[in-house]
């Protein structure tokens, strides 16, 4: 039973986690901090001595990053909740419908011009927008049939983004191809300035949430929400952009990262389930966030501490946990 | 001003002709349904009943003629839509039971019940003690009220039914369309179910309108027609159609024609029920 009070304890306790995954990404790396660096550094107080350094590296290195993936997980988990809802099909995710690489083949595309950075950014936006509405326009609905089908959509769409990146990268002057691999396996470590991610972050979700009893409705189908007097065209078209702003601003800020929108509402959903707690997007909209952002963050501070001092893409963590949660979801999905 | 306006027809019609695909569903179709009455809608399958329950819900647009509902004009199509106002006030008075429930999420069964509020509902409102209130009392009617915390994906075709009724019964409506109610319900609860249709429109036990309410009910089992309904429209098939009250309408000889086949009316203390030959 969804109530203000249990949606106010989950999201603070979801913050709190969240919290909890900045001070750990701030902190684990190779060179240690100190509580008192940590301090000086999230205080804006000028350090002095040995500890400038570490506070530097707070400051210029970790920071940005940590708070990059972090906006760059919730971005992610919000698109996945949404499209899930948009299409009724809790399989979908930007990255295995290849919205992801839609956005992918824009930025190439543009790079490969030698356009400026805003016109790449615009192009990313413009390729994950025409990804989406290919797999929309062909697959929506909720029978089995559909459901293959959105999958499949999804598949073949990926399939030929893939190649059309390929294609790209043989043809690419030498010196883009290293800028160009990073849209390929999502990587948080290029991240130098995570504002824009996290300004459109928190706006994607004020934008969503005074819908989210509607979206509720909507999940159940087309006509019981046109019955209760809900504006499905508009709304739907509301979230359908939504869904693609925050994919393709993902995707911008650190390349195709897979999985993330697929398991985070999934699981977050259980959990509430779980709990008896029910599944409201009006709680579970922002948990998503609140949980997709951390959960990147966490992995992507593995992904740089493991194998130190190289670091992996956190894309290929992601990755390596998403396919087998992903193919036991496929499995559960037979037998129900 | 307030008593003429409960007073006035939940639905009417006038002309109204309505095609899907090659079907013709009804041909200048002059209708109206007053509260307190329940109509039974009969025909064979294909001849367009739901498309025609559809389009009565507003839903959908009619090609022509006039048809309001529950006090607000449906234009024709290729109409602009209504506007915020008018689908909000249609969603607060009349209530449409779908043929078919998805729910591809998991969620609970007062959850589901409780979306029945919703036109109710503001923007930033969140389902009070009271929506609760109601959302349990349906549930109760229903012979759901132990399973409010179940996950309604684990529900039988019998029990999502009866939720979808419960469902229904929480959003209040004054003006009740039913497509097939009674699929997937065994024979008790086909009869509980209509009774408390039949108790709702002779009583009026909800806060939020004053008059009586009225049922518009897709139904194939004419015994239950006339047993349930005081009313009746038959639609052929070829646009035409015929309205009345159920016991001049629901004979064995129009059902003969309605259905294409043989039936015999059989008459047991009082209720007449009928079979085919």
């Amino acid at each position: 039973m969804p109530s203000r009070r249990r949606a106010f304890f989950v999201l603070v306790l979801l913050l709190a986690l969240a919290a909890l995954s900045l001070v750990i990404s701030l902190a684990a790396g190779s060179i240690a901090v100190t509580w008192s660096d940590l301090f000086t550094a999230l205080s804006g107080g000028s350090p002095t001595g040995e500890a400038s350094l570490a506070v530097e590296i707070i400051r210029g290195l970790r920071l940005p990053r940590a708070l990059g993936a972090f906006a760059c997980g919730g971005l992610l988990a919000l698109a996945g909740a949404l499209m899930q809802i948009l299409l009724r099909n809790p399989l979908a995710d930007p990255y295995v419908l290849g919205i992801s690489g839609g956005a992918a083949v824009g930025a190439l595309l543009a790079m490969l011009l030698g356009v400026a950075l805003w016109l790449i950014n615009l192009a990313a936006f413009g390729g994950a927008f025409a990804a989406m509405l290919i797999v929309f326009g062909l697959a929506h609905g909720d029978n089995s049939w559909t459901r293959t089908r959105l999958l499949l959509t999804g598949v073949i769409v990926a399939a030929g983004c893939g190649a059309v990146v390929a294609l790209i990268l043989s043809i690419a002057p030498e010196s883009q191809l290293r800028g160009m691999l990073f849209w390929l396996m999502g990587d948080a470590g290029q991240i130098s300035e995570p504002r824009p991610a996290l300004a459109i972050l928190a706006l994607s979700l004020l934008l969503a949430l005074p819908f989210a009893r509607e979206l509720n409705i909507l999940a159940r189908g087309d006509v019981l929400a046109q019955t209760l007097g809900i504006s499905v065209t508009q709304i739907k078209r509301g979230i359908y952009f939504l869904a693609a702003l925050a994919t393709a601003t993902a995707v911008t800020t650190a390349g195709s990262i897979g999985f993330i929108g697929l398991i985070v509402p999934h699981l977050t959903r259980l959990g509430l389930m779980k709990l008896g707690w029910g599944n409201d997007q009006r709680l579970l909209l922002p948990a998503a966030t609140l949980a997709g952002g951390s959960l990147l963050l966490l992995a992507d501070t593995l992904a740089r501490t493991v194998l130190a001092p190289q670091q992996l893409p956190v894309g290929v963590l992601t990755a390596l946990i998403g396919v087998p949660v992903f193919l036991f979801l496929l499995g559960r999905e037979k037998h129900a | 001003m307030r008593s003429a306006l409960h007073e006035a027809p939940l639905i009417f019609t006038r002309n109204l002709s309505l095609r899907i695909g090659n079907t013709n569903v009804c041909h200048a179709l002059n209708w109206q349904v007053n509260p307190g009455e329940r109509w039974a809608i009969l025909g064979k399958n294909g001849v367009g009943k739901s498309t025609l329950l559809t389009t009565l819900a507003g839903l959908r647009r009619p090609q022509h003629g006039e048809l309001n509902l529950c006090g607000v004009q449906i234009g024709v199509s290729p109409a602009p839509t209504l506007s915020r106002q008018a689908q909000q006030q249609i969603a607060k008075r009349r209530g449409y039971l779908a043929q078919h429930h998805s729910d591809p999420f998991s969620s609970t069964v007062l959850e589901t019940a409780l979306i029945g509020r919703h036109p109710h509902l503001g923007r930033w409102d969140w389902e009070s003690a009271r929506d609760r209130d109601i959302a349990y009392a349906a549930l109760n009617e229903v012979d759901l009220a132990g399973l409010a915390d179940r996950d309604v994906q684990t529900l039988s075709g019998g029990e999502r039914q009866r939720l979808a009724i419960a469902q229904l019964f929480t959003q209040q409506p004054q003006l009740f369309l039913l497509d097939e109610p009674l699929t997937h319900l065994d024979l008790s609860h086909q009869v509980a179910v209509m009774e408390l249709f039949k108790q709702k429109t002779q009583a009026n036990d909800c806060s939020t309108h004053t008059g009586l309410s009225g049922l518009v009910a897709v139904l194939h089992d004419p015994g239950f027609a006339v047993r349930y309904c005081d009313h009746a429209l038959l639609l052929f098939g070829n646009g035409e159609w015929l309205a009345g009250p159920a016991r001049d309408i629901i004979t064995a000889k129009n059902l003969t024609r309605l259905y294409g086949h043989p039936l015999r009316e059989i008459v047991s203390d009082n209720d007449r029920w009928f079979i085919p030959c």
